[in-house]
């Protein structure tokens, strides 16, 4: 397995091996999905979109609908303008979409289609919509593409009436369905209103009822994300992902925001617990402390097998600090963490984290790939790697046990339904962990030595 | 009214013009079953479809294991590549073996701007330096043609400069209508710069190539095992589980199998008219193919204690699943089918089915060619249109040292003219009266065409998969088999065969409609009604 992964780490400024991103679309694409009745629209040649539908197709195991320019070598040329007209017509008149969310591929930011003009340009039924963003494949990753869709949502939807109405606004991040019920669910217990967008619980999530929905029950409304500009405070989750979404809400309509990280672990989701709190100035009601409560009995109860364990994390930036700070919580050290989204920031955030809790034998890297990681782990061995089914090649050639979270998991079922955000998803977070490390030890230890309780 | 017509009057007149060409009632037209294919997608229709870059570095690349393969571009094209198709290979001593490697220029912005071919260089650099590959692909994706870069220049300087094999493949997205302008491109390089370099004579003169096998779920293994238990040597596969190496020798074979005919049908030829290779078209996909296939090269090797083995190992191994099958069978018949696959399956699957008892409603490509649904026979009539008009298409001549021929050539010809080389007789023929060829279905046809012909069973790929089966159809993917195969051969057939009879009755299927949907709550109903 692996066979060619050096030990020996040469400098590599132009070959990209096993990357920990891809591109910008299948972001933009995702975000889409979780506004309701909307069709993600991708203008490029229609490779792309066939792509992305299947990165989120094995992930989730639920159709991920979404279509296509289909440029030619024609259209390259002379850009996609009527491309785009023919296929808002279609799309309007075959799938009846409430909105189409445009977002771009590397061919057409290359040729420069204007798509505010052609969109300008198209004649869209009465009472529908069609926003855009631009997503050129070749700066940051699949987080900027969500990103970027998100804020075009927001550009050409929020309206601010200049009367407040009392909500919050929730980003999300690039989490799953399971996430973002459980951020919802703590903001419904603290009895804040709120408007989450993107919401991709109940599309990517959709029940079995024997009849396909085109456009199942879930998303984000289009008049909720016109009255985004109404609420009195965004919180932003996963500083990478979603500030420069708060950002443009700001800009827009005024709205003040607050980052915070994702949710995982107790002092993230207590941090966004007391953001709601003081928002509402409700107490927090006792459901949430109970499950804080039990979290931490059982971070206490299992620290024998987790105190000192090492682990290199990988996957996407905000979810990946999240985990290292939930890990040094659990007495853990994660040794490596690896990011393939460019941007310095990360490495700044997971500094500030180590030192908090006092650890200085670390390697954090942005814009990093898996090949990159596998060397390390290679100089230096770790317990526990943690991240999606790409790292699945390291576990298997260093014999290292594998916990599958984040993005994309694509060997595994289940997954996207339950959450690693709040308490919750930290309890079970924290299950997945120590299964992995005891299921090794199971197998590891000597006959004479096997237990029957641990 | 037909299926075909209550589908099509949802179109708006512009697109009900197109698509109507695009479907055909068998044996029930006035167009002798005329089909439209290989033809632009209406942008909108939510079509299937991938692009170039997949047909050439996904397909017909991808599985050659001894390659170092950088796809120049953005990191998404070579990250969706990267472990999806499951072509297998094994690691054999001397044979590198890079394929849970997946290599990009991950080109960023400056790339764009100021061209990629610096960094392409520099990544070539880094590869050498740290793999030390014989050889180096490179693949093209959509940004790289329109910025200019020279790819094939960065080849030509990588073959000096280290002495490897180093090819450019410039399979941009945008070309071409589908995944086949890739095929065409991946064949035209691997003949130029691999096929005929090769001096390993075959031990036997009973010397196959497969031609259009990618060893998906193992296919290509199975197909090897039969061949080579009746006594066959296999020179390349095509590319399945292959080296360069092997496929350097390709030329040196008697007979080219060609399983899938799309992707490869322009290698087949040009081997049969450099080389004087003939080929024939076989299908190892069903048990009664496959034994027509077996008997069908016996026939052309025209060796009798070969045919006298093939009867054997025929017999031999029907007999190991001969149970097996009759049981998947008695759970099988008389179910209903639908099939939409790339550009070759949607008629082979169709006879495997044929020998479980299971009829085929409709079946489509997303990227065949006429040829493919008509038979080779209507290639002359086939006009290139604009957007198929820029794939190059190469020519060659006879090779005067390499040029070998098994059979006389008068042997060659007539078996030519009775259609039994060289030949491939596309799906028509083996369809029903009233079943439907549909060309680049759409999502929107998939849904209305389930609805209307409500199929068992609907076999596809992984995008339109969940939508099957929300709707309470059982979807079985015909690209990855779901994880589970070979599906090819005699043993495959019996993988196949209990996959699906799994898919059938699995218990969750009845479990769909929760009991206070279905229990009247509502005193006072009419009696029996539920």
């Amino acid at each position: 397995m692996l066979d060619y992964t050096t030990k020996e780490i040469k400098p590599r400024e132009a070959l990209r091996v096993n990357p920990a991103k891809t591109c910008q679309p299948v972001g933009a694409m995702y975000a889409a999905l979780g506004v309701h009745k909307c069709l993600p629209h991708s203008h490029g040649s229609q490779g792309c979109c066939a792509f992305h539908r299947m990165f989120l197709t094995r992930h989730f195991k639920d159709p991920a609908m979404a279509s296509s320019s289909s440029f030619t070598e024609g259209a390259s040329v002379f850009g996609g303008g009527s491309n785009l007209k023919t296929a808002a017509k279609n799309i309007f008149d075959i799938y009846k979409p409430d909105i189409i969310a445009v977002h771009t591929t590397c061919l057409s930011e290359t040729i420069g289609d204007d798509l505010n003009a052609i969109i300008q340009d198209i004649d869209i039924p009465e009472g529908k919509y069609m926003v855009h963003t631009n997503t050129p494949s070749y700066k940051g990753s699949h987080i900027t593409g969500f990103s970027n869709m998100v804020s075009g949502f927001i550009h050409y939807l929020a309206k601010s009436t200049g009367k407040k109405n009392g909500k919050v606004t929730i980003i999300p991040g690039f989490t799953n369905p399971g996430d973002m019920r459980e951020m919802k669910k703590i903001a419904s217990l603290m009895k804040v209103p709120f408007i989450v967008l993107p919401d991709t619980s109940g599309v990517m999530d959709s029940p079995m009822t024997g009849t396909f929905t085109m456009y199942p029950a879930g998303g984000t409304k289009v008049e909720d994300i016109i009255e985004l500009g109404d609420t009195n405070l965004t919180i932003a989750l996963g500083e990478l992902t979603s500030e420069s979404p708060a950002e443009t809400l700001k800009k827009k309509c005024n709205v003040p925001y607050k980052t915070l990280p994702l949710p995982i672990g107790v002092a993230e989701t207590d941090a966004y617990v007391m953001a709601l709190q003081e928002f509402s100035s409700e107490e927090v009601p006792y459901e949430l402390e109970e499950e804080r409560g039990q979290l931490v009995d059982i971070m206490i109860d299992i620290h024998p097998y987790t105190y000192n364990k090492t682990c290199a994390i990988y996957g996407d930036p905000d979810t990946v600090l999240g985990i290292a700070e939930f890990v040094l919580e659990l007495g853990m050290i994660p040794k490596y963490i690896v990011t393939g989204t460019p941007g310095i920031l990360f490495e700044t955030r997971a500094k500030e984290l180590y030192a908090k809790y006092g650890v200085e034998d670390y390697k954090a890297k942005e814009a990093g790939d898996l090949f990159l990681l596998h060397q390390w782990i290679k100089n230096e061995k770790v317990d526990l790697l943690i991240g999606g089914t790409h790292g699945k090649h390291i576990a298997r050639a260093e014999d290292i046990p594998l916990v599958r979270a984040g993005f994309p998991i694509i060997d595994r079922y289940i997954h996207s339904y339950m959450p690693i955000v709040g308490y919750k998803g930290a309890m079970r977070l924290a299950e997945l962990i120590c299964n992995a490390i005891l299921d090794r030890k199971d197998r590891d230890d000597a006959e004479e030595d096997f237990e029957m309780v641990l | 009214m037909s299926a075909k017509e209550q589908v099509l009057e949802n179109y708006s007149s512009r697109v009900y013009k197109n698509r109507k060409e695009h479907m055909v009632e068998v044996n029930n037209n006035d167009n002798n079953n005329m089909i439209t294919a290989n033809v632009r997608a209406v942008p909108g229709i939510m079509t299937h479809r991938g692009c170039c870059y997949a047909g050439c570095k996904g397909v017909v690349l991808g599985p050659i294991k001894d390659a170092v393969q950088i796809v120049h571009g953005p990191i998404g094209c070579s990250f969706y590549a990267w472990g999806t198709r499951r072509h297998k290979a094994k690691k054999v001593e001397d044979t590198d073996h890079y394929l849970q490697y997946c290599f990009s220029t991950d080109m960023q912005e400056a790339d764009i701007v100021f061209g990629g071919e610096k960094k392409l260089k520099k990544a070539i650099e880094e590869a050498m330096d740290i793999f030390h590959p014989s050889t180096i692909f490179i693949c093209s994706t959509c940004p790289v043609g329109l910025i200019g870069d020279d790819i094939h220049a960065v080849a030509r300087w990588a073959e000096t400069e280290y002495g490897i094999k180093c090819i450019a493949f410039s399979c941009e997205g945008y070309k071409g209508v589908s995944q086949s302008a890739g095929h065409h491109i991946a064949n035209n390089q691997l003949m130029r710069f691999v096929i005929g370099e090769g001096d390993r004579e075959p031990k036997s003169k009973f010397s196959v190539n497969i031609l259009g096998e990618y060893n998906i779920g193992g296919d290509g293994w199975e197909t090897e095992r039969i061949l080579k238990r009746i006594g066959y040597e296999v020179v390349s596969v095509f590319t399945g589980d292959s080296s360069i190496e092997d496929l350097k020798n390709a030329h040196k074979a008697n007979l080219s199998i060609v399983q899938c005919h799309r992707s490869i049908n322009y290698i087949a030829e040009m081997l049969e008219t450099k080389y004087g290779v003939s080929w024939l078209k076989g299908n190892f996909v069903g048990v009664e193919a496959t034994i027509k296939t077996l008997r069908d090269i016996a026939k052309f090797f025209n060796d009798p204690e070969m045919t006298a083995r093939t009867e054997d190992v025929i017999a031999d191994e029907i007999n190991l699943i001969e149970d097996d099958m009759e049981y998947y069978k008695s759970k099988l018949k008389g179910k209903k089918a639908v099939l939409y696959v790339g550009g070759s399956r949607a008629h082979h699957y169709q006879l495997l089915l044929n020998d479980l008892g299971i009829t085929t409603l409709l079946a489509g490509y997303e990227f065949g060619h006429r040829d493919e649904y008509e038979g080779r026979e209507v290639i002359p009539t086939i006009k290139p249109d604009a957007d198929s008009k820029n794939i190059e298409s190469i020519t060659v001549e006879p090779d005067q040292e390499k040029y070998h021929l098994y059979l006389p050539e008068e042997e060659v010809n007539r078996l030519k003219e009775e259609n039994f080389l060289g030949y491939y007789g596309g799906m028509v023929k083996d369809m029903k009266d009233g079943t439907y060829m549909v060309d680049d279905l759409n999502h929107f046809e998939t849904e209305e065409f389930i609805r209307l012909l409500k199929p068992d069973i609907f076999f596809s790929g992984i995008k339109d998969k969940f939508v099957a089966q929300k709707s309470g159809v059982l979807s079985r993917q015909l690209h990855s088999y779901d994880y589970s195969g070979p599906y090819a051969g005699f043993r495959g057939a019996v993988n196949f065969a209990r996959d699906i009879t799994m898919g059938i009755y699995t218990p969750a299927w009845g479990l769909t409609k929760a009991p206070w949907k279905t229990t009247p709550t509502l005193v006072g109903t009419l009696g029996g009604e539920a």
